[in-house]
C-alpha cells in the first residue's frame, strides 16, 4: 500500500472534527502544563542554553566521548556492540536472544527500536516481544505504531482502550474507567515481567566518564524488566552520549518539565553493571546519524532529547495526529530527522508546517527546528523531490515577480496577479476556495493610487 | 530621514488601503517617504516552497530599488523577516547587507525608531489582536508564550494609544492562524482548521474586528469569515493607527 502524504492523511484525520478538537485540546493541555512547570524556574532559559551548549560540544567531540564510554562500560563488565544501521542493530539483538535460547522477553519504551523496526523483525523470526510501557502496549495490541514519542497512545480515547482491552485482555465490555483498565493492564503486564528472561530498554543518557546510562520512565517498567530478567539489552542512538554525570542535572530538570510538566520523571534509573551471573549489553547505533552529523545545516537536530515538547506545541501536529507523519518519530523533530533517512519517502514532511517557530521556542536544547524545516525545503527542491506542478508554478511566479513591467501588466489584467500567486489562483478546484472566499480585487493597486496622489 | 516604503505584492494588488494608511502614518510622523514604483515581491512565496534560488531576480530588483534608503519599512512582518534573513543579491552584497540591517516592520519602526508616544487616532471598537508568527517569533514584536522572558508587545502598546479602542486577546495568545503561504493550499484541511480555531476564540470575545501586522494572515482569516457569513471583520493595524479625523 502506498503511504499517504502528510496532507492527505491530515485531511482524513480532520474529517472527524470533534476528535480533531479533542486531540488538539489534549495536547495543548500538556503544552500548558509544560509552561507552568517552566515558569517555576527563574533559570529556565539559562538551563536551555547550558543544555544546548553541552550537546553542541558533545556532538563536536563524539568520537572521543563514545570511545571513553565504551572503555568505561567494558571495564564495568558490560558488552558493547556497534551497529551501523537498523539491520545490524536488529541482527545483534536477535543473535543475543538466540544464543541464550530465550523465548520470553519484555521491552520498555525505545523510539530507536521503533526506528529500526525491531518488533517486526523479531516477529518474522518467530519471536514476540511484549512492550511494557502502557501506551505502547495498547498500540501494540492494536497493531498500530506510537503516534507520539512520549505519549504513544495519545491518539486514542479511553473508549478505544476499553474496546482493545476487552478484545485482548477480556475486560468488561463498555467499562471505560481508567483505573479499572489500568489495573487490568497491570495484572497482564505483571505476568510478563515475572516470566521475562530478557529485557530490552532504551537509553536517555549515556555518560562517557562512568560508562553508565540513565533510563527515564514514569511507570517504572524499564526497571521491572531489567531487574527481573537475566539479560538486559540497552539500545541507544550514538547521540545519547553526554560527557559527565554532573551534566545529568541540567537535562533531567529540562526533560520532564518539557515533556509533561512534571518537575522530574518518576523513575530516572541509573544502570552501570549487571548483577553477578547476569548479562548487560549496550547496542550503539548509527543508522544514518553520521550522515546527519555531516550536514552542517542539520547537524544540531542530533541534540534532541526526545521530550516531545515540539509535538505538543505544534498546531499542525495537534490537528493532524502522529500517524499522518508516517515515521517512527513524528512531529516537527521527525520532519527534520527523517528526510535524512530517506529523502524521497519523507519529502512531504518539511512542508507540513507553517514555519510558525513555536517548536524552536519550546525545545529544551534549542534546536532551530523551524529554520531547519525551511532549509530542508531548499534541499528537497534542489534534489528534485518537489512535485512538478509546484516547481512550474514557483518558476512562473518568480519569472513574473522579478519583472516589474510584467508584474504590473498581470496586476492590471483584473488584478490577474491572482493567477501568479500559486495559493490564490482562481480555479474551481483550487483548495483555497473550498472554505475561504478570495479577496475582492480593488479598483486600483496601491501603486496606481500612489501615482495619482503623490506623483502628480 | 529617507524612508523607503515597501508594499508587498499582495497588499499592492488586493489591499491598497493598507499601503495608503502606512504611507500616511509615516508622513504624519515626519518621515520623507520614498516609494520605488518598480517594486514587486520579496521572494518569500518561492523561498518558503523550497525555491529560494528562483528568487534571485526578486532579490536583485529589491536591492537595486532600496539600497539607498536610510530605513526600509513595510506593513508586513513576514515579508520583512524574509528580507532580513534571506536577501542576497550577489552583485550587490553591500547594498543587501545594508537593507537586511535597516528593514523594519511598521509597528517595530514606529516603536523603536520613531519612538511614538501619541497617535491622535480614534477607533471606538472592540478589537482582537492576532499575533502573526513571523512578526512575533521572527522579529520579536512581542514576547512569546513559550519563552520565560518579560512580557511586552509593540503592536498592543500602539493600539493602547488609540482612543476608544479596546484590545481583547484570544485564549491562546499566540497560536498560528494556519496561513503559511502555500501551506494554505497544500495542507488545506489543517490550514482551514487552524484558521477556524483562531476565529472561534476571537468571536467568543465578541470582537468586531481582528487586527494584526500581517495582511497575509488576515486575508486567510477574512476568507474564512466571509465564507461563514460572520459579522467579524479583519483590518490591518496600519488602518487602525491611521484612523485620524
Ligand atoms: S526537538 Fe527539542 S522539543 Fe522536540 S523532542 Fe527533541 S528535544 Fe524535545
Amino acid at each position: 500500500m502506498k503511504t499517504m502524504t502528510h496532507a492527505a492523511a491530515a485531511e482524513v484525520f480532520n474529517q472527524d472534527a470533534a476528535r480533531t478538537r479533542w486531540h488538539d485540546e489534549t495536547l495543548w493541555f500538556v503544552r500548558q502544563k509544560r509552561d507552568r512547570a517552566a515558569q517555576t524556574l527563574p533559570e529556565w532559559e539559562t538551563l536551555r542554553s547550558w543544555a544546548s551548549q553541552i550537546k553542541d560540544h558533545t556532538l563536536s567531540h563524539l568520537d572521543e566521548y563514545l570511545s571513553e564510554f565504551e572503555r568505561n562500560a567494558l571495564a564495568n563488565g558490560v558488552q558493547v556492540h556497534w551497529a551501523a544501521d537498523a539491520a545490524e542493530h536488529n541482527r545483534i539483538i536477535h543473535e543475543i536472544i538466540s544464543r541464550h535460547g530465550i523465548r520470553r522477553m519484555v521491552k520498555s519504551k525505545s523510539m530507536l527500536t521503533e526506528e529500526c523496526g525491531l518488533n517486526e523483525y523479531l516477529h518474522e523470526q518467530g519471536i514476540e516481544v511484549i512492550d511494557t510501557d502502557l501506551g505502547e502496549r495498547i498500540v501494540q495490541l492494536r497493531h498500530e505504531h506510537p503516534s507520539h514519542i512520549v505519549l504513544p497512545a495519545i491518539h486514542l480515547k479511553r473508549e478505544d482502550v476499553s474496546e482493545t482491552f476487552h478484545e485482548h485482555l477480556h475486560t468488561e465490555a463498555g467499562n471505560h474507567d481508567p483505573q479499572y483498565l489500568t489495573e487490568a493492564a497491570r495484572l497482564h503486564l505483571r505476568e510478563r515481567f515475572v516470566a521475562a528472561e530478557l529485557a530490552i530498554t532504551g537509553v536517555n543518557f549515556a555518560i562517557a566518564e562512568t560508562g553508565g546510562f540513565v533510563v527515564c520512565t514514569n511507570e517504572g517498567n524499564a526497571d521491572m524488566g531489567a531487574h527481573a530478567a537475566r539479560v538486559h539489552i540497552a539500545c541507544m542512538g550514538f547521540e545519547k552520549i553526554i560527557p559527565k554525570a554532573e551534566h545529568l542535572g541540567v537535562f533531567l530538570r529540562l526533560l520532564a518539565r518539557s515533556a509533561t510538566g512534571q518537575p522530574v520523571t518518576t523513575y530516572n534509573s541509573h544502570f552501570k553493571k549487571s548483577l553477578p551471573g547476569r548479562e548487560m549489553h549496550i547496542v550503539i547505533v548509527d543508522n544514518s546519524r553520521s550522515r546527519q552529523l555531516g550536514r552542517e545545516d542539520f547537524r544540531n537536530s542530533l541534540k534532541c532529547i526526545r521530550c516531545g515538547a515540539c509535538f505538543n506545541t505544534c498546531p499542525v501536529y495537534r490537528r493532524s495526529g502522529g500517524h499522518s507523519y508516517h515515521t517512527a518519530v513524528a512531529g516537527p523533530i521527525g520532519s527534520i530527522l527523517t528526510p535524512n533517512l530517506d529523502m524521497r519517502a519523507h519529502a512531504d514532511l518539511p512542508f507540513a508546517s507553517t514555519l510558525c517557530g513555536s517548536c524552536t521556542n519550546v525545545c529544551p536544547v534549542k534546536i532551530d527546528i523551524h529554520d531547519q524545516l525551511w532549509k530542508w525545503r531548499q534541499v528537497l527542491a534542489a534534489e528534485g523531490h518537489v512535485s512538478w506542478t509546484k516547481r512550474v508554478s514557483m518558476q512562473m511566479a518568480a519569472f513574473v515577480l522579478s519583472r516589474p513591467g510584467l508584474y504590473r501588466l498581470a496586476g492590471r489584467m483584473g488584478r490577474g496577479v491572482l493567477k501568479t500567486m500559486p495559493w490564490l489562483a482562481e480555479h474551481r478546484w483550487n483548495p483555497w476556495s473550498k472554505s475561504r472566499a478570495l479577496p475582492e480585487p480593488p479598483a486600483e493597486s496601491f501603486r496606481d493610487w500612489y501615482l495619482r496622489n503623490r506623483k502628480s | 530621514m529617507k524612508v523607503g516604503l515597501f508594499i508587498p505584492c499582495y497588499i499592492d494588488q488586493f489591499y491598497p488601503q493598507v499601503g495608503v494608511a502606512t504611507l500616511q502614518l509615516l508622513e504624519r510622523h515626519g518621515c520623507s517617504v520614498h516609494f520605488p514604483v518598480d517594486q514587486t515581491c520579496c521572494g518569500q512565496p518561492m523561498a518558503n516552497s523550497g525555491f529560494a534560488s528562483a528568487g534571485k531576480g526578486c532579490d536583485q530588483n529589491f536591492a537595486r530599488l532600496f539600497r539607498d534608503c536610510d530605513h526600509i519599512v513595510a506593513p508586513s512582518g513576514s515579508c520583512v523577516l524574509h528580507i532580513k534573513e534571506h536577501l542576497k543579491d550577489a552583485s550587490d552584497p553591500e547594498g543587501s547587507a545594508h537593507i537586511r540591517r535597516h528593514i523594519y516592520e511598521l509597528t517595530e519602526f514606529l516603536t523603536d525608531i520613531l519612538q511614538i508616544e501619541t497617535l491622535g487616532a480614534r477607533f471606538p471598537h472592540r478589537v482582537g489582536l492576532h499575533n502573526s508568527c513571523h512578526g512575533q517569533r521572527g522579529l520579536h514584536l512581542s514576547s512569546m508564550s513559550e519563552r520565560m522572558l518579560p512580557s511586552f508587545s509593540k503592536p498592543a502598546r500602539l493600539l493602547s494609544m488609540v482612543e476608544g479602542l479596546e484590545v481583547v486577546m484570544p485564549v491562546r495568545v499566540d497560536e498560528c492562524c494556519g496561513f503559511g503561504g502555500t501551506f494554505s493550499v497544500f495542507e488545506e484541511a489543517v490550514s482551514v482548521r487552524m484558521g477556524r480555531d483562531r476565529i472561534e476564540e476571537h468571536a467568543a470575545n465578541d470582537v468586531e474586528y481582528i487586527t494584526g501586522v500581517d495582511t497575509s494572515c488576515l486575508m486567510h482569516l477574512e476568507g474564512l469569515l466571509r465564507r461563514q457569513g460572520s459579522p467579524v471583520r479583519t483590518i490591518h493595524i496600519a488602518e487602525i493607527l491611521n484612523s485620524v479625523s
